[in-house]
């Protein structure tokens, strides 16, 4: 979380920041699409944790990758990525 | 040990580089200020310089690279001219705004169309909002001096700003003339090593120059307002410590000639203040109180220095070797904006000579303190603004 400066001369002569999670709030709001995998087609390869461009895919103890919805924007390139179609995009309800 | 050598303003430029042992330059060759980077390249290649040269596709990467380079705590240099500094133009706001003290040597060159690639200060004038201290000098020795004085005033923790040096293309940058090379001892003493305040660390990440919002944006912009006002305090303290070092001292802001009892000064920047002093002797003969100013420092602008050289001041000459369209020479404006408000202030008349390289000579700068002479007789200045030697 930033911390508000109580004066201006609490800040740095540039502005710093310091590695936060999502520091623009649940950016799982931003999705029009949804990623959903599907268990029985996952091999467990990983490609999708790897290229999530935003670090949302959790990597399980089995190797089950597993999307964190509170941040993940929709963007598909897990679902592009996945050799096997185990990745459907979705689209949002409301 | 101190040594004299004898060659042109843009491998003096280089031989300061080296000299303020800068350890990342990155840079791409443009007219005329190629020979600056191939010095430097040359000095690396021969091993006489530990510095690590970043071959770059832009001046606008060169930028970023300085950038990157100094934000990881390296000392940065680069040079360029003219177009490769407009190009740059995104980069310089970054690189001031960020707070790194970079150096960068700015060939002045005339913007095109039409193609031009000679004297004029219009390139490094038009960057003059981006943050950036500037520097123009007057002489070889001046190039050399004023580098290893920038990374001086840069680096202090009042100021945390990047600077350029600027100084004329051709006139100076392929000019030789006798340069005081001090001993790399002593050059170190006077400049120590840089001691960034943050640094991109892996261990300890950071980012920088993230979003701000409204609430707290205009307190960085004051802060920057704030390191220039602190340059400009600093700039006399570090000419006069560089003067008693290595004997080379400058006035601070503006140099002085044959200025004490002056009723009529003659204000320039760059070269044509070595002119103007040719144009005083000669005045000075014939009874005239004449005396010459050299502006060393556009920004921070010395306003009080200024208005310090105006006092008992009957008439100020000015001589802009650039032109903003629509307005007039902005020396002259500046000039006018300090004295705005003091109580008696001396009438000016603003010049633009030598654009695009075209020769001012001792005998022009002549006949503009004869002209304004006519008019301090007429108690007016009949033209506010007059172009010299412009072709019928």
């Amino acid at each position: 979380m930033v911390k508000e400066p109580k004066s201006m001369r609490d800040l740095p002569i540039t502005p710093l920041s310091c590695p936060t999670v999502a520091s623009m709030g649940k950016t799982g709001s931003w999705r029009t699409f949804r990623p959903v995998i599907d268990s029985t087609k996952c091999t467990h390869c990983l490609l999708c944790w790897i290229f999530c461009p935003e670090g949302c895919i959790e990597r399980q103890k089995d190797d089950m990758p597993d999307i964190n919805y509170d941040y993940c924007k929709g963007c598909g390139v897990c679902a592009n990525e996945c050799r096997l179609g185990a990745i459907r995009m979705e689209r949002e309800r409301e | 040990m101190a040594q004299v050598i004898i060659d042109t303003g843009n491998h003096i430029a280089g031989f300061a580089c080296k000299a303020a042992r800068a350890q990342v330059v990155a840079a791409y060759p443009i007219t005329p200020q190629s020979p600056v980077v191939e010095q430097i390249a040359d000095l690396i290649e021969k091993g006489q310089m530990d510095a690590k040269y970043i071959r770059v596709e832009s001046e606008h990467s060169a930028m970023a690279a300085c950038i990157g380079a100094a934000v990881g705590g390296a000392r940065a240099f680069t040079a360029t001219s003219a177009h490769g500094l407009a190009l740059m133009h995104e980069m310089l706001h970054w690189a001031s705004a960020s707070r790194l003290p970079i150096v960068m040597a700015v060939v002045n060159r005339a913007m095109g169309p039409p193609w031009n690639v000679w004297a004029d200060f219009s390139d490094s004038l038009s960057q003059r909002d981006t943050g950036w201290i500037q520097f123009y000098c007057a002489s070889n020795q001046e190039i050399f001096d004023t580098i290893i004085q920038a990374y001086k005033l840069c680096e202090d923790k009042r100021v945390f700003l990047p600077a350029m040096v600027c100084f004329e293309g051709y006139v100076l940058s392929h000019t030789s003339m006798p340069v005081k090379i001090p001993d790399q001892k002593d050059i170190d003493d006077f400049l120590p090593p840089y001691n960034p305040p943050w640094l991109l660390d892996v261990e300890n990440p950071i980012t920088h120059g993230n979003i701000v919002y409204p609430d707290w944006y205009m307190e960085f912009r004051y802060f920057m307002q704030e390191a220039m006002e602190n340059a400009k305090r600093l700039i006399p303290e570090i000419d006069k410590e560089y003067g008693k070092k290595f004997g080379f001292e400058y006035g601070g802001h503006v140099e002085r000639y044959r200025c004490e009892d002056a009723e009529h000064i003659l204000l320039t920047m760059g070269t044509m203040g070595s002119e103007a002093k040719v144009t005083v002797d000669r005045l000075r003969e014939k009874g005239l109180k004449v005396g010459a100013a050299r502006l060393r420092v556009f920004r921070p602008f010395p306003k009080e220095e200024i208005q310090n050289l105006a006092r008992n001041v009957r008439m100020l000459t000015i001589v802009d070797r650039q032109i903003s369209y629509g307005m007039e020479g902005p020396l002259l404006t500046e000039v006018k904006a300090s004295l705005y408000g003091e109580e008696e202030t001396p009438l000016t008349a603003g010049f633009i000579a030598g654009l695009g390289g075209r020769d001012v000579t001792f005998m022009d700068l002549e006949m503009m303190i004869n002209r304004s002479l006519k008019w301090l007789k007429a108690g007016r200045v009949e033209k506010e603004v007059e172009w010299i030697g412009l072709r019928k």
